[in-house]
């Protein structure tokens, strides 16, 4: 047991897990290409047209997998800000930091795919809507924790005070979920549901799963790519760091 | 294979205006996060880099 628990220390060292990142970079783009590529095929060349919606529903296929990101992507964001709030781990904070753009452009794509799914479909852009709304505030929850981490100079400090803006913005997460549930919107409820089957043609689910795999592997990718840039930056001065090949290999 | 032609499928069914940006946001801010992540770690590197030569000239 304590065997195990050393083990996976030794990953949350930035100098271990810097060179590890790279390596596994290429394999999460390689992935999510096949994904993006198998869920657009079926999505635009196999799904059939909604019986109620004509091709305009196909907006779904991006919509859904960004909006189930940016939620998600909140939430291990908050899971690793925590650690590093409480196990005081460099690298959980770092990883915490990695994910917050990626998860703000999530939501960015939520609301902009979805204005462009309310326009044909309610009559409008925008509504302040349950469901749209604590969407908007996940979206302002990701820019506050980026802009708190940017405005705090100790970056020990900064760690700190936003993993607690982030943990605190958990709440969040259910009250976007259930708001279908919870309030009367305009919003449709859940496409997929765990407790019941789902409410649409196996095509069109396939396609949706196979974009937010997809999704979640270019995530993976996009966050580990910008964790190597912050161990850098904030490593800049450490004795592995003059060490690496990228840094010495180079003809000067 | 659902489309007959190209035209047809340019024009999901009339809904092209609202699909195809919807898509290409998601192509484009994509690339665009790619590029900045990037650019950012080669900014760094290239940072320590030259950090790394004026040490060398003042030992």
């Amino acid at each position: 047991m304590s065997g195990s628990v050393l083990h996976w220390f030794r990953f949350s060292s930035p100098a271990t897990f810097y060179p590890i990142a790279g390596r596994l970079i290429p394999v999460f783009w390689v992935l999510a290409a096949l994904f993006g590529a198998a869920g657009l095929w079926i999505g635009f060349f196999i799904a059939p047209t909604d019986a109620t919606q004509g091709e305009g529903y196909r907006i779904i296929f991006v919509h859904v997998p960004v909006s189930w990101m940016s939620m998600f992507l909140y939430l291990v964001m908050a899971i690793w800000a925590g650690i590093g709030l409480v196990l005081n781990t460099r690298l959980s904070s770092m990883m915490a930091q990695a994910l917050a753009p990626t998860g703000a452009l999530m939501a960015f794509l939520s609301l902009w795919t979805g204005a462009f799914w309310g326009k044909p479909m309610w009559g409008t852009w925008w509504v302040w809507d349950a469901r749209l709304t604590s969407e908007l505030i996940l979206l302002f929850l990701y820019l506050g924790f980026m802009a708190l981490q940017a405005s705090i100079d100790d970056p020990r400090r900064a760690d700190k005070a936003s993993a607690i803006l982030a943990l605190v913005g958990v709440v969040n997460l259910p009250i976007i979920y259930f708001s279908v549930i919870w309030w009367n919107t305009l919003h449709q409820g859940a496409s997929v549901s765990l407790t019941k089957a789902p409410s649409m043609a196996q095509t069109m689910l396939w396609g949706m799963l196979l974009m937010s795999l997809g999704y979640w592997m270019y995530s993976i990718a996009m966050a580990l790519t910008r964790l190597r840039a912050i161990i850098l930056e904030r490593e800049a001065h450490a004795d592995w760091v003059t060490r690496l090949p990228e840094l010495t290999k180079v003809p000067r | 294979m659902i489309w007959d032609s190209l035209e047809q499928f340019l024009a999901m069914g009339g809904y092209a205006v609202y699909v195809w940006p919807s898509i290409g946001a998601c192509f484009l801010m994509g690339f665009v996060e790619l590029l900045m992540v990037r650019r950012r770690h080669n900014r760094i590197l290239r940072r320590l880099m030259q950090e790394m030569v004026a040490n060398e000239g003042r030992e």
